[in-house]
């Protein structure tokens, strides 16, 4: 199956410093990939390169066969296919949520506002927020504007999803009711590229993981084989720094797996 | 005696001279605002444009009215150019000059740097929806700018209006000029200056508190929107 998304060794940096040092995925029809890594080792920077929001200095990328790097005018024509949501809440605060929604299906894409709004009451509903189409964005909470903003970007029925640590600035109570969200479209057979630091959630939602580190993919591999058996060192490390105490137990438990032996 | 003071207010035409006075500082007060108004905003972009020069001239500009007192740039129109370039300049027209000259760089660093202070990811989000630059523009930046500059654009609209007072000092008679002629003639009525000052205060206030009660308003039917 021909993938939809094809990144070709891409770089990029800022002001001199290599951000990207030759970055190259696939990402298949219905497939979700997780890109995790420590902070400042270019995985958001790959999604922003990919939306177009960043220009990069070397590489091509690949939209079903249509090179959509570097374009100069046509960019918002990509973006209608490729949805993002950032990790601040970027709801539009001088608009309603519904006219959050409706803005880029009957501007950018020039659908009916009738046919919009239906399906957009639909999607609200669907994330529990029915009863929120006239509020303003500020008398939101967190989680709330989050998952507006999932359906906002699902309104435009893109062929990809890029989510940019969405849950990152969200209180930990909120967490979960966006994710969950996020699972369920994983399950509807969402497209989708995932910068998360919410391990369980990226284990639960991965098809592919990408452990990226200072500017290249470290490591790649199916979520159960690289939460448990990381191959590289660096790797372990960065998934030893997300379990505390629990680390203990777990050496204990697993004393007797090779994979495990050398976290300490 | 103060029975008399007050008085003066309604002998002959007095109170019709103080309110033509006032029109004549609420004419120069609106051209004012209206020249400020447009050229602030051509100012404004001209402070963002990529062009080093026309930022340089901006930033020239701006300091040059920040320390400049604004009755010496009338004396130095009224006075000056007169002088140095033959230019006859009416009072009104110099005031209505200098004034422009000082609104417009105010009222363009206020819609500069309402601009700047949408966050970055407000601009992101919606390219993100696929926008065009221009669609940007008129839905998400325009309509978060205007409800940023236009409480600070009234407030600044008010400041015009109290400092039209210096242009009786360039012979323009205006609301406070009639005032004090108003007491020359009447100098019998020793406390006739109180009263004819204390209607021109109350004639400036009629015309500021509403426009400053309408920036508050403003600001509370649109607080909490820039988070």
């Amino acid at each position: 199956m021909e993938p939809i998304l094809r990144v070709k060794d891409i770089h990029k940096s800022f002001d001199g410093t290599g951000v990207l040092k030759g970055v190259s995925l696939e990402i298949h029809e219905g497939e979700v990939v997780v890109i995790i890594g420590p902070s400042g080792c270019g995985k958001s920077t790959l999604l922003r390169c990919i939306n177009g929001l960043e220009r990069i200095d070397r590489g091509e990328i690949l939209l079903r066969d249509r090179r959509i790097s570097g374009l100069e005018k046509d960019m918002h024509l990509v973006r209608q296919k490729i949805g993002m949501v950032f990790q601040s809440y970027d709801l539009f605060p001088h608009m309603k949520v519904m006219d959050n929604l409706l803005l880029g299906p009957t501007k950018a894409l020039k659908r009916s506002r009738e046919e919009t709004e239906a399906e957009a009451m639909q999607m609200l509903s669907r994330v529990g927020l029915a009863d929120k189409a006239q509020a303003l964005p500020r008398t939101l909470s967190g989680g709330q504007k989050q998952r507006v903003a999932l359906v906002r970007a699902m309104l435009m029925h893109p062929e990809l999803l890029l989510l940019d640590e969405i849950t990152a600035a969200l209180d930990p109570e909120m967490v979960s009711e966006v994710l969950n969200v996020v699972i369920d479209l994983a399950e509807e057979g969402m497209t989708m590229a995932i910068v998360t630091h919410e391990m369980r959630f990226a284990e639960a939602v991965a098809d592919r993981v990408l452990f990226m580190e200072d500017g290249v993919i470290a490591e790649e591999g199916g979520p159960e084989e690289f939460f448990r058996e990381p191959r590289t060192e660096r790797a372990r490390q960065f998934l030893q720094s997300f379990t505390y105490a629990s680390a203990r137990k777990k050496e204990k438990a697993d004393s007797g797996n090779p994979g495990s032996g050398k976290i300490r | 005696m103060q029975d008399l003071g007050i008085s003066v207010l309604f002998r002959g035409i007095n109170f019709q001279r103080l309110l033509l006075g006032l029109w004549v500082t609420l004419r120069i007060a609106l051209i004012t605002i209206g020249i400020s108004a447009v050229l602030g905003l051509l100012f404004g972009l001209a402070m963002m444009s990529r062009s080093r020069a026309a930022r340089a001239v901006c930033r020239i500009w701006l300091e040059i009215i920040r320390f400049m007192p604004q009755l010496v740039l009338l004396y130095l129109v009224y006075f000056g150019f007169a002088r140095l370039f033959g230019w006859n300049l009416d009072g009104e027209t110099s005031a209505v000059l200098v004034f422009s000259f000082w609104g417009t760089a105010e009222m363009g660093d206020l819609f500069r740097g309402a601009l700047t202070s949408i966050p970055r990811h407000q601009r992101e989000s919606a390219a993100a929806l696929g926008l065009t630059r221009a669609q940007i523009n008129r839905y998400i930046l325009l309509p978060q700018t205007v409800r940023r500059l236009v409480p600070q654009a009234i407030n600044l609209s008010t400041r015009i209006i109290k400092t039209t007072a210096l242009v009786k000092m360039i012979n323009v008679t205006e609301v406070l000029k009639v005032g004090q002629q108003i007491i020359g003639q009447f100098y019998r009525e020793p406390s006739a200056a109180f009263w004819v000052y204390a209607t021109v205060f109350l004639l400036y206030f009629l015309i500021c508190w509403p426009i400053s009660l309408l920036a508050g308003r403003l600001e509370i039917l649109w607080e909490g929107n820039h988070h």
